[in-house]
């Protein structure tokens, strides 16, 4: 049997036998598991929009915290809330929407040419999902969706907002593909800290949030504009200021904030 | 008796694969800032090990010489893929913070050389228990590494306080190096150190010897 191993027959027989049983095995293992890590994946997504909103608690399950908060979509391009008869005439639901999916939709997006699209995400979602919490003010704060292409990935993201839309209560990316150590330290805790309290609107109401070189000196008059950039990570750094200046810019959430700002929610 | 007990645990001390063979640093230096993320990396390690040397045991009397290297890619790459997919759905946290170094097992060179070494000569059963034992090995010297490194650079043992630090109001300053790849090269060169004193059979010859110091008119 072993003496001829080394004939062309047996090495495509063993070569095709071996390639069949493992894509099997692999196959299997992929299909069998996607269940559990959808719902993984999920619970990872809750848990990253609650943090980014600082509402994270030991002390109650992510399911329970999540349902005191409550779901709505945008219609972006208009800057309000959508109106029940645009979901319906476009089909969509609060509760099955998702984003991501929309925006491969050509009837759900538009897509984004040239100079208009900063953060080279090609086609955003006509609604985007926002999460509201309720405050003692009457007012909410705001928990707002962002993503953009860093240096090797699309970066999806949370940043929640005071009841000032404004100021930011906590920032963090809950899927990226940047180079682990340097650009995929947008998910270090420690820099995701760096956020808390920033101002995104200057007096004139631009987005002039940004992440500058080195850190930031906390006694430069726009230091509450400025976080630290990633050292060794410039394309990712980069990547991450167009995508706040564009999410919060007037192509996006822009006019949205501002008319929460004057009438609220 | 004896032949199982040396292929299990030779590979702890006598034999091991990274203090003594030098293979497998690369991982060792990635994954080792927290012990939980070691541990998984350890567990996973030795599965790949255990089960690519078991399958390629069954078969290697088939497998034709010419492509014996890509057989055993396609099996142990495959193992790979099949614990990624399970720590993704039974321990997502951890399998995000090792995110590619589950990945990168296919390149271990631990698992490629055990294959070639030891499992394309002995049986199934020998060669299952062979990989066991070369991932325990490994698993001993990440499980060190990461001892330290979490302890001196975070004062934490599992995610556990242990030295309460400067910023928590303690007295333990912790030391920022050891949260850094570079500082496993450290660790695992005391390591070895420590070894090669112990078990003086292991020192290897010097490959050559430091001349004394010239004197300038004899160089001349």
């Amino acid at each position: 049997m072993a003496s001829n191993n080394n004939s062309i027959k047996k090495t495509i027989i063993v070569a095709l036998s071996l390639c069949l049983v493992c894509s099997i095995f692999v196959a299997g293992a992929a299909v069998g598991l996607k269940p559990i890590q959808k719902e993984n994946r999920d619970l990872d997504r809750k848990r990253n929009i609650l943090a980014a909103a600082q509402m994270l608690d030991s002390s109650q399950s992510v399911d329970e915290v999540f349902a005191t908060i409550e779901k709505r979509l945008v219609n972006v391009e208009a800057g309000r809330f959508a109106t029940e008869e645009e979901m319906k005439q476009d089909g969509v639901n609060v509760d099955t929407y998702v984003q991501q999916d929309a925006a491969k939709d050509p009837d759900l997006s538009e897509s984004l040419k040239g100079g208009n699209d900063p953060a080279s995400i090609k086609r955003r979602a006509k609604y985007a999902v926002v999460y509201l919490v309720e405050d003692e003010n009457a007012k909410a704060r705001i928990i707002l969706p962002v993503h953009g292409y860093g240096l090797w990935s699309t970066m999806y993201g949370f940043v929640a907002l005071e009841d000032d839309y404004s100021t930011i209560v906590g920032f963090g990316f809950y899927q990226q593909a940047e180079t682990p150590g340097l650009g995929g330290e947008v998910d270090n805790p420690n820099w995701k800290a760096l956020w808390e309290g920033k101002e995104v609107y200057n007096e004139n109401g631009e987005p002039v949030i940004r992440l500058v070189k080195g850190s930031v000196n906390p006694n430069e008059p726009d230091a509450e504009h400025k976080v630290d950039g990633l050292s060794g990570a410039t394309l990712t750094s980069r990547g991450v200021t167009n995508l706040v200046q564009y999410w919060f810019g007037d192509e996006s959430f822009g006019p949205f904030l501002a008319k929460l700002r004057n009438e609220g929610v | 008796m004896s032949d199982v007990k040396k292929v299990l645990f030779g590979p702890i001390l006598s034999n091991n694969p990274i203090a003594l063979q030098i293979l497998g640093i690369c991982s060792a230096l990635a994954v080792t800032s927290s012990l939980s993320v070691s541990l998984v990396m350890c567990i996973a390690l030795t599965m790949v090990t255990a089960f690519s040397n078991f399958f390629i045991a069954i078969i290697r009397n088939h497998i034709p010489s010419s492509i014996r290297i890509i057989v055993q890619m396609i099996i142990i790459a495959s193992l790979v893929i099949v614990v990624d997919q399970v720590l993704k759905a039974f321990a997502y946290e951890i399998s995000k913070q090792l995110s590619v170094f589950v990945g990168l097992i296919i390149t271990n060179c631990i698992v490629m050389g055990r294959a070639e070494a030891y499992a394309m000569k002995n049986g199934p059963g020998m060669s299952f228990l062979d990989g066991i034992g070369n991932g325990l090995g490994y698993s001993a010297m990440l499980l060190i590494v990461g001892f330290f490194r979490e302890l001196l650079g975070a004062g934490k043992l599992f995610g556990v306080p242990v030295f309460e630090t400067v910023q928590n109001g303690g007295w333990y300053q912790p030391n920022g190096l050891m949260l850094l790849p570079p500082s496993a090269f450290f660790v695992i060169g005391l390591v070895i150190w420590a070894l090669r004193a112990y078990k003086k059979e292991q020192v290897e010859e010097p490959e050559f010897k430091i001349a004394k110091n010239s004197r300038s008119q004899e160089a001349l």
